[in-house]
C-alpha cells in the first residue's frame, strides 16, 4: 500500500508542475487559473481531449440509477437517500431498491440502516451487499475499521468507488440510490462520467450558505449532463415541543429561492425534528419506524415524485 | 535517509537513494519507473512556504470529519474574536476548494484577488483581518469547481506560497469536510513551516462522531496535535419560551465524551442560535450583532481557551525548523 502511496504523490508532483508552468505563462487578472480553453476546437481536437475520459457504462441488472447530492455538506443527504429508498420500496413493493454509499471519508450508511460486518464474496468473486428492511447497501463503511481513517488522495478513492460499483453483486435492482460525498470534485465526476444516472436529486437547507454550494453542485450535473430531478429541502422549520412556536433556525425559503432562480422543482420540504435525529443514531430510519409520522409523509411523497419522474 | 516502503523488494536501495530504480534489486518492482525518473529529496515548495510564512507566529487548521457541523462559522468567529484587539494580526485561509463559504459568511461576496509584486493580496475585512479563498477566483455564484486531486493540491500549493499575508499573529485555515487531498496538502506542504494544531468540530449526535474520529485518527497519523474538540449546535433555546430543546441528542455521550476517550481537551460546547445562521448569510459578525446571546459567551470562552493554548507554543520556529530540515 505504502508502494502504492508514494507513486501516486510522485506522479501529482509531476502533475502540479504542469499546472504551475500553465498557471504562470497563461494566468491573467480576469483568468487567474490560466485554463480557458481555446473556443474554436476542431472536431479532431474534441477527439483527442475525450480519448482519456472514462466510458459511460450500465451495471449488470440494475434498471435505474438516482444520485442523491449536495454541494453542502451536513444537509442531510444520507438520511435523505435511506429514508426514500425505503419509502421508494414502501410505493412501490414490487420494486427492489439498493443504496450505494459512495461517501468514502465519511459513510455514515451502514449506521443508518443499522448494518455492520464484512460482506461476503460470491462465486464469482464480488461482493454480497448487506441488506436491512429489505434494501441492499454497499459501503466503505463495512470494508474499513470504524475509527480508521481514510487518508486517500482522488487517484485511490477512485479504484474504490468502481470496486463499489462493479465488484459488488448488485443485481436484479430496479433503484439504485447512489449517497454522494459532499462537493463536486473526484467521486461525483468520476460516478457522473462512468454511470448512466437517471437523475440527480438535491438536497438543501435554506440557508444562502447550503445554497451557494448547492448551486455549485447543480452547475455540475449540467455540465456532465445529468439531470436534476429536484431539491429537496431538509430542516425546514423546527417546532418547539414545549411551547409549539415554529423557528426557522436555518433559515427560510431557500428551496423556494433555488427553484426561482434555477428552475429546479421542490420535490419537498422536510421539518427538522430531534426525533429522526435519534432514530438515526439508533439504525432506524423514521420511514420504518414511524411510518404514520409527517416526516415519513413527506418522504413518501417525495418517492411518488421520484417514480413519476423517473420512470 | 532513504525511504525503504513496507512491501518493497529485498535489497531495496530506498525510494530517495541515488541508485533508486537503477540498481539490480529494482528489476521488476511496479515503482521502479517512477523511482528512476522521479525528482529525488523533499519537495523544494515545502522550504519556499516555510520562508513565505516566517512571519506567521501561530497556524490553526479547523477541521471535522463530518459536514456541516459548522467549520466555516466557526473559524470567522474564531478569526473576528482574536482580531477583537487592533493590535492582533489575523488571516484566514479556506482550502475548501469545492465549497467556499468563508467569502460569504466574512462578507467579502464578489471581491476579487490581485497580484502585487510581492505575491497574491489577500482581501482584508478589516485592517487586522484578511482572507484567501476560491471563491475570490470564480466568476460568480454558480461558478463551480469541479475538480480532481491534483489540481486542488496545486492551488493549496500557491495559495500557502504566493499569498502575501505579511506579519500576522495567527493564521487559521478552514478545510472541507473529510480526510482527503486537501487535508494532506496543507499537512504536506505546511511540513516546514510547522502547524500548531487542530481545532476538531462535530455536533452531538453519532452520526457524526463517527466521522469526527477518523478525523481524530487521521490527525494522529499525520502528528498533527489536537489543540481541541468543540460541540457545535448543542442545544437550542427557544427565544419565545426560554426553553432548552435537544435536536441533536448526543445518544452516546456527545462530543465531550469522544474527547475524553481520545485524551483531547474538550473546550466548550456551542448552542443554536438561529441568529448565527442570519449572520453568516448576511457576512456579519455574530459576536458583534448579538452580544447578550449564551452562544456569544461560549464562543468567547472557546476563544479564549485557544489564545491560551498558542501563547504556551514556540513562536521562533528555528529549533522545530532545523529539526524538521536534519529529517527530511
Amino acid at each position: 500500500m505504502k508502494l502504492l502511496s508514494l507513486a501516486r504523490t510522485v506522479v501529482q508532483q509531476r502533475q502540479d508542475v504542469g499546472i504551475m508552468c500553465i498557471c504562470r505563462r497563461f494566468s491573467t487578472h480576469e483568468d487567474p487559473f490560466g485554463v480557458r480553453s481555446s473556443p474554436k476546437q476542431t472536431d479532431h481536437q474534441r477527439q483527442m481531449m475525450a480519448k482519456g475520459l472514462p466510458k459511460q457504462r450500465p451495471i449488470e441488472g440494475v434498471k435505474n440509477i438516482i444520485c442523491v447530492a449536495s454541494g453542502k455538506g451536513g444537509v442531510g443527504k444520507s438520511t435523505t437517500t435511506v429514508n426514500l429508498a425505503l419509502a421508494i420500496a414502501a410505493e412501490d413493493p414490487k420494486s427492489k431498491v439498493g443504496i450505494l454509499d459512495a461517501d468514502i471519508y465519511g459513510p455514515s450508511i451502514p449506521k443508518l440502516m443499522n448494518l455492520s460486518g464484512e460482506p461476503e464474496l460470491s462465486a464469482d468473486n464480488k461482493m454480497e451487499p448487506l441488506v436491512n428492511y429489505g434494501v441492499k447497501c454497499m459501503s466503505m463503511g463495512f470494508l474499513v475499521d470504524e475509527t480508521s481513517a481514510i487518508v486517500w488522495r482522488g487517484l485511490m478513492v477512485m479504484s474504490a468507488i468502481e470496486k463499489l460499483l462493479r465488484q459488488v453483486n448488485w443485481a436484479p435492482l430496479d433503484w439504485l440510490l447512489v449517497d454522494m460525498p459532499p462537493g463536486t470534485g473526484d467521486v461525483q465526476l468520476s460516478i457522473a462520467q462512468s454511470l448512466p444516472l437517471k437523475g440527480a436529486i438535491l438536497v438543501t437547507t435554506p440557508q444562502d450558505i447550503a445554497l451557494a454550494d448547492v448551486r455549485r453542485g447543480a452547475t455540475m450535473f449540467q455540465k456532465v449532463h445529468v439531470p436534476v430531478l429536484g431539491v429537496v429541502e431538509n430542516m425546514s422549520v423546527f417546532v418547539c415541543p414545549n411551547c409549539g412556536t415554529s423557528h426557522h433556525i436555518f433559515g427560510q425559503k431557500g428551496a423556494q429561492k433555488l427553484s426561482r432562480e434555477t428552475g429546479i422543482e421542490i420535490l419537498g420540504e422536510v421539518p427538522l425534528d430531534g426525533r429522526v435525529c435519534e432514530l438515526s443514531d439508533a439504525g432506524q430510519p423514521i420511514v420504518v419506524a414511524e411510518p404514520n409520522s409527517s416526516q415519513t409523509a413527506v418522504f413518501k411523497s417525495i418517492a411518488r415524485k421520484v417514480l413519476e419522474k423517473a420512470s | 535517509m532513504a525511504d525503504v516502503p513496507q512491501d518493497a523488494p529485498e535489497h531495496c536501495p530506498g525510494t530517495e537513494s541515488d541508485s533508486a530504480g537503477k540498481s539490480s534489486a529494482c528489476q521488476g518492482c511496479p515503482n521502479q519507473t517512477l523511482c528512476s525518473t522521479a525528482p529525488k529529496g523533499p519537495d523544494p515548495v515545502i522550504l519556499e512556504i516555510q520562508q513565505k510564512l516566517a512571519s506567521v507566529k501561530h497556524k490553526i487548521m479547523v477541521v471535522s470529519g463530518k459536514g456541516g457541523v459548522g467549520k466555516s462559522t466557526f473559524t470567522a468567529h474564531l478569526a473576528h474574536g482574536l482580531a477583537s484587539s487592533d493590535t492582533v494580526q489575523v488571516g484566514v485561509l479556506d482550502v475548501d476548494i469545492c465549497g467556499p463559504s468563508i467569502p460569504t459568511i466574512m462578507g467579502l461576496e464578489g471581491e476579487q484577488v490581485h497580484q502585487s509584486s510581492s505575491g497574491w493580496s489577500p482581501i482584508y475585512v478589516t485592517d487586522n483581518l484578511a482572507v484567501m479563498s476560491v471563491g475570490f477566483l470564480l466568476k460568480g455564484p454558480e461558478d463551480a469547481v469541479i475538480w480532481r486531486g491534483p489540481r486542488k493540491n496545486g492551488l493549496i500549493k500557491q495559495f500557502l506560497r504566493d499569498v502575501d499575508w505579511g506579519e500576522l499573529d495567527f493564521l487559521l485555515i478552514d478545510t472541507p469536510p473529510g480526510t482527503s487531498d486537501e487535508h494532506l496538502s496543507v499537512v504536506q506542504y505546511l511540513n516546514g513551516a510547522g502547524i500548531d494544531g487542530a481545532i476538531v468540530l462535530t455536533t452531538p449526535q453519532e452520526v457524526s462522531l463517527l466521522d469526527v474520529r477518523k478525523e481524530i485518527n487521521f490527525c494522529q497519523r499525520v502528528e498533527l496535535p489536537v489543540i481541541g474538540v468543540v460541540e457545535n449546535m448543542s442545544m437550542f433555546v427557544c427565544p419565545k419560551c426560554k426553553k432548552d430543546s435537544i435536536i441533536f441528542p448526543a445518544t452516546t455521550g456527545g462530543g465531550e465524551k469522544m474527547a475524553a476517550d481520545f485524551n483531547i481537551p474538550f473546550l466548550g460546547r456551542l448552542p443554536l442560535d438561529p441568529r448565527i445562521g442570519k449572520c453568516c448569510d448576511e457576512g456579519k459578525s455574530f459576536l458583534e450583532e448579538v452580544p447578550d446571546s449564551p452562544a456569544t459567551d461560549a464562543f468567547k470562552s472557546i476563544i479564549e481557551k485557544i489564545r491560551d493554548y498558542c501563547s504556551k507554543r514556540p513562536v521562533n520556529k528555528d529549533t522545530e525548523t532545523g529539526e524538521a530540515a536534519a529529517q527530511s
